[in-house]
């Protein structure tokens, strides 16, 4: 295979040396567990955090004489990332054998595709910054392949002071290996492919996504030439879970290498582990110890062949993916396409967002969602997932808004009540007085208060008229913020007067 | 009385249904057989006696009820690759010591569905590698034919030698096999029986122990043509839980025997032609081709010039298959484990000590061709061959051929322990040369006893087909067999 190098050197991405500048190349290999009942060949469920051995059937077990039977939901979902991806679907594609022994692999080969995998070119857009500017870079990066391939089991070594024990309930598990072409140029692009991919596949309910329960692990792939050399040697990075990890191990094995290539010696292609606790890299086996996995097509399965209908079904059915939903976003609803990648890039936040968006103002919504609710969140380190304030709970506050029941300032405060202690908007506002006064009789009477109290302010607004919000402040605070902005502006201007 | 051992399963089946005898007292004949002729045949690695007494008295009460099946009442033997619930499945090696799974493969539920009982299960080749049956972890198995005049114990042939020596012998109404390179057909051409491989697909392999996936097929050995077409019919089916096994309705086999050949085009290929064959051997293939043509057959000379290449095409991809097929027979869930300092010397240990001779041959074969830098150059070509052998099976059947006769084998039965063929195992593997072809192709191929040579031992014919043509080597078999007439040996044991 000869590879294509798409990039363009770009200076902002080096990594100075001791001699001189270099450049970062990354490919990533990530195995994403199928959201899925059953496994790929066996009818055995894939729940997450069973029993040991809970979910094993005969032929995860591998006992003489079983065979394998594909899972036709794992092979749809493979064509909907697939199709997710912008990727060749390919309508016939073999399964092989890839030996070699474990004791967590019970039929002492993994079922893989080699030659000719379910899906091949695609690619993916990323968003990389923002950069001092605020500003955004979309970046290509090309998918070399995606397969299917069956998950191992565990082995536990510290359940028995000289034995393993092995749990088999992820053998057979299927998980689709997504292999990026070495598009990558920094650990804050590789970062970005991940999340993106991630969020792609949550988008497209073909993986969970959830790196700590192991659903989703990436092999880096890193070396690192002189800007506009060919391609150095590469060493991967086995089993990394989690996208920050990601960004260090790239950090840490570019430097490695640099190291080791301006003191005049030369990298050794080998399979490194990141150890996430000293935040470095370490040689798990060289080359020369790599195994020869004898790969065959697996003569217990036929071909896999399906036709052009199967895909158009698929992708007729298939959800609107982030950088559609985007789009949308900036073309429908009219946001700013800073506010748009925000809210696509969770498919959980978008979904968030819409429900909220839905029948109201979808800038209102927005902004509540980007600016409170996400503030919010960051502020308390909880996840969407988790959020105190629901939907409807943060529309209703927009409505108060909206129909003036309240004005925007005492709405945080309706917030910060919701997130602390819940209810519903509406009684909140009822029950606690927070009810804007609307009365113009009553705000008259405060905005002349005020006038009275400050004659030298009202002297130097008749000169420089945009003193005047000096006097809508202190009206608010009069009133506790119940006064009706609009109201209280236009009887400053009017009482000072003031031209509108 | 008549020893109800000597009854076919279509003789035994009419008694049966008539009421003249039951199934427990068919059963019971045939445990007293085996007890008394197994120490010395060593067909048998189990035998299930109680389970045997209780699937009959469950026959003879469906009889009673009339709600007889196929195969109501009728004692089979059950090669010991076969999956069998509960009872002693270890492909007669070591590693599966003590292997008891706990479930039933397709084929011999199919047979239980339909009534038959189990006698027991079948000594055979270490996972039906080896063409003497002197493989197995067992030990071998004698062959009830000698020749004449001699008191020299021969092999039964391979791999399905238990189940070719005990339908011989009577020790079994009919046996259950697997065919992978001619574990079927061999065996029934050293013992005067009937065997049919089935077209690759038409049986199930769910449960059944896998030596080469693609190649594997389970198929019977019987006494006679018919019983042969009554057990495939309960064999085979189709079944989603293999999904090489083919979506077609199984006809009824049966209805094929005593069909007319008049017309049918038989093929004679001129590769199978070998140097060095015996005399006796080409007298036999003439002999049937004179049957077949007196019958109104027409005989047609066909090539199939790929031939030579099949022996050792086989020999790499059986192998291949085979050494990923073995890899799970590693100690750590089931079988043989042999303890050591750490996992690599328990699987080390493990597997030196669970396989024999032949199957780690295979294995080293296997993993030789199929590693870097060999792949192509072996596994790769050989699939090329592989192509190559099924499209001149094609090129004859769509030139007009109906069915193609060989002989089955290149000799008679030879001796247990033979210096010449245990000093060179190339030489075993000749056995297989004429019916290698047919599991390289995916075709049915069936071994009927065309006679006896010159030492007065069984030869056998083969007839090889179209897929899915079963019928037409039934009947055509059938025609032989009414021409050459049935051999039995003579008891000795």
């Amino acid at each position: 295979m000869s590879i294509v190098d798409v990039r363009t050197p770009d200076p902002k991405r080096f990594i100075p040396g001791a001699t001189g500048d270099w450049e970062v190349i990354i490919g990533m290999e990530v195995h994403a567990q199928v959201l899925s009942n059953s496994k790929l060949f066996s009818s055995a469920s894939t729940e997450f955090g069973s029993e040991p051995n809970a979910n094993v059937s005969l032929v995860d077990a591998a006992m003489p004489g079983m065979l394998p039977v594909i899972n036709e939901e794992c092979v749809k979902q493979a064509v909907r990332t697939g199709l997710g991806l912008k990727a060749k679907i390919n309508n016939r594609s073999i399964f092989d054998r890839k030996n070699y022994f474990y004791p967590d692999l019970p039929q002492g080969y993994q079922i893989s595709q080699y030659k000719d995998p379910i899906v091949g070119e695609g690619k993916i857009i990323i968003s990389v910054g923002p950069d001092r500017q605020g500003q955004f870079e979309d970046v290509e990066i090309g998918i070399e392949r995606l397969h299917l391939e069956q998950d191992a089991g565990k082995s536990m070594h510290d359940q028995h002071p000289a034995m393993s024990y092995v749990d088999l309930n992820r053998s057979g598990v299927a998980l689709m290996e997504i292999v990026s072409k070495p598009d990558l140029r920094s650990s804050d692009e590789a970062k970005a492919y991940l999340t993106k991919l991630r969020s792609i596949l949550r988008y497209l309910g073909t993986c969970d996504g959830n790196m700590d329960e192991g659903s989703m692990r990436a092999d880096v792939n890193v070396s690192v030439r002189r800007p506009g050399e060919a391609f150095g040697t590469r060493c991967e990075i086995k089993n990394v879970n989690s996208i920050r990890f990601v960004g260090q191990s790239i950090e840490y094995e570019a430097r490695r290498q640099i190291a080791i290539l301006e003191d005049g010696g030369a990298i050794d292609q080998e399979t490194r582990l990141f150890d996430a606790n000293k935040g470095e890299t370490r040689s798990m086996r060289s080359k020369e110890e790599a195994h020869d996995y004898r790969y065959f097509p697996d003569p217990d399965l036929l071909p896999l062949e399906f036709d052009d209908a199967f895909v158009e079904a698929l992708k007729a059915d298939l959800p609107e993916l982030p950088d559609d939903k985007k789009e949308r976003f900036v073309r429908d609803l009219g946001l700013s396409v800073y506010d748009a990648s925000v809210l696509v890039s969770e498919k959980a936040i978008a979904d968030y967002f819409e429900a909220v968006a839905e029948g109201r103002d979808g800038k209102a919504a927005a902004n509540w969602v980007i600016n409170d609710l996400l503030g919010a969140l960051n502020k308390a380190g909880k996840t969407i997932e988790e959020t105190p304030v629901s939907p409807a709970q943060l529309g209703g506050i927009i409505d108060l808004i909206k129909d003036g029941t309240i004005s925007g300032k005492l709405a945080k405060d309706v917030f910060e009540i919701l997130w602390n202690e819940g209810g519903d908007p509406a009684e909140i506002v009822e029950s606690r007085g927070m009810k804007q006064v609307t009365d113009t009789g009553a705000i008259e009477k405060a905005v002349d208060e005020i006038i009275a109290a400050n004659p030298d302010q009202v002297e130097k607004a008749k000169a420089k008229p945009s003193l005047a919000g000096w006097f809508v402040g202190q009206v608010m605070k009069a009133t506790g913020g119940k006064a009706n902005p609009q109201a209280v502006q236009a009887l400053v201007k009017s009482k000072l007067g003031i031209e509108e | 009385m008549t020893d109800l051992t000597s009854l076919t399963i279509a003789e035994a089946r009419a008694k049966l249904s008539a009421k003249e005898i039951t199934a427990v007292e068919l059963t019971d004949a045939y445990l007293g057989a085996i007890e008394a002729a197994n120490e010395t045949i060593n067909a048998y690695v189990a035998v299930t006696p109680e389970k045997a007494r209780e699937m009959a008295k469950a026959s003879d009460a469906r009889i009673a009820a009339g709600n007889a099946a196929a195969l109501e009442g009728i004692p089979l033997g059950i090669k010991d690759l076969f999956g069998t619930e509960g009872i002693h499945t270890q492909a007669c090696s070591h590693i599966l010591d003590g292997f008891e799974p706990r479930y039933e493969s397709t084929v011999t539920q199919n047979l239980w569905n339909d009534g038959a009982v189990m006698l027991g299960k079948l000594n055979m080749d270490e996972f039906a590698m080896g063409s003497s049956n002197e493989t197995s972890y067992y030990g071998p198995v004698k062959n009830p034919w000698r020749a004449k005049g001699s008191n020299l114990d021969l092999v039964p042939g391979g791999s399905s030698g238990g189940s070719a020596a005990a339908v011989a012998a009577r020790l079994c109404a009919g046996a259950t096999a697997t065919d992978t390179g001619g574990s079927i057909r061999q065996p029934a051409a050293f013992t005067g029986t009937v065997g049919i491989k089935p077209t690759y697909g038409r049986c199930s392999r769910w449960g059944v122990v896998a030596f080469a996936s693609s190649l594997d097929q389970a198929g019977p050995i019987a006494r006679d043509v018919r019983d042969a077409a009554i057990l495939l019919k309960s064999m085979a089916s189709i079944d989603p839980k293999d999904t090489t096994s083919v979506d077609l309705p199984v006809p009824d086999y049966e209805a094929a025997i005593g069909q007319s050949i008049k017309g049918m085009r038989i093929g004679i290929p001129k590769e199978y032609r070998v140097d060095g064959m015996p005399e006796d051997i080409e007298a036999l293939w003439q002999q049937g081709i004179a049957w077949l043509r007196d019958a109104g057959a027409e005989i047609v000379d066909i090539s199939l010039p790929h031939t030579k290449y099949a022996l050792p095409a086989y020999y790499i991809v059986a192998p291949a298959e085979a050494s990923s097929n073995l890899a799970r027979y590693d100690g750590v869930r089931y079988g043989l484990r042999v303890d050591g300092k750490d996992i690599i010397d328990m699987y080390e240990k493990t597997r030196a000590a669970g396989f024999g001779q032949e199957v780690k041959r295979r294995i080293m074969i296997g993993t030789y061709v199929l590693s870097a830098g060999y792949y192509d150059a072996y596994y790769l070509r050989a699939q090329k061959v592989r192509t190559l052998i099924k499209r001149d099976f094609e090129l004859a059947f769509q030139a007009g051929v109906d069915a193609i006769l060989t002989p089955a084998t290149p000799s008679s039965a030879f001796g247990i322990a033979d210096e010449d063929l245990a000093s060179d195992p190339v030489k075993m593997y000749l056995n297989d040369i004429f019916t290698v072809t047919v599991n390289m192709a995916g075709l049915p191929g069936i071994a009927v006893p065309g006679g006896l040579d010159r030492k007065g031992l069984p030869l056998g014919l083969q007839l090889i087909g179209k897929p899915f043509e079963e019928e037409t080597l039934f009947k055509t078999a059938h025609v032989i067999e009414q021409a050459a007439g049935r051999f039995t040996a003579s008891k000795w044991w």
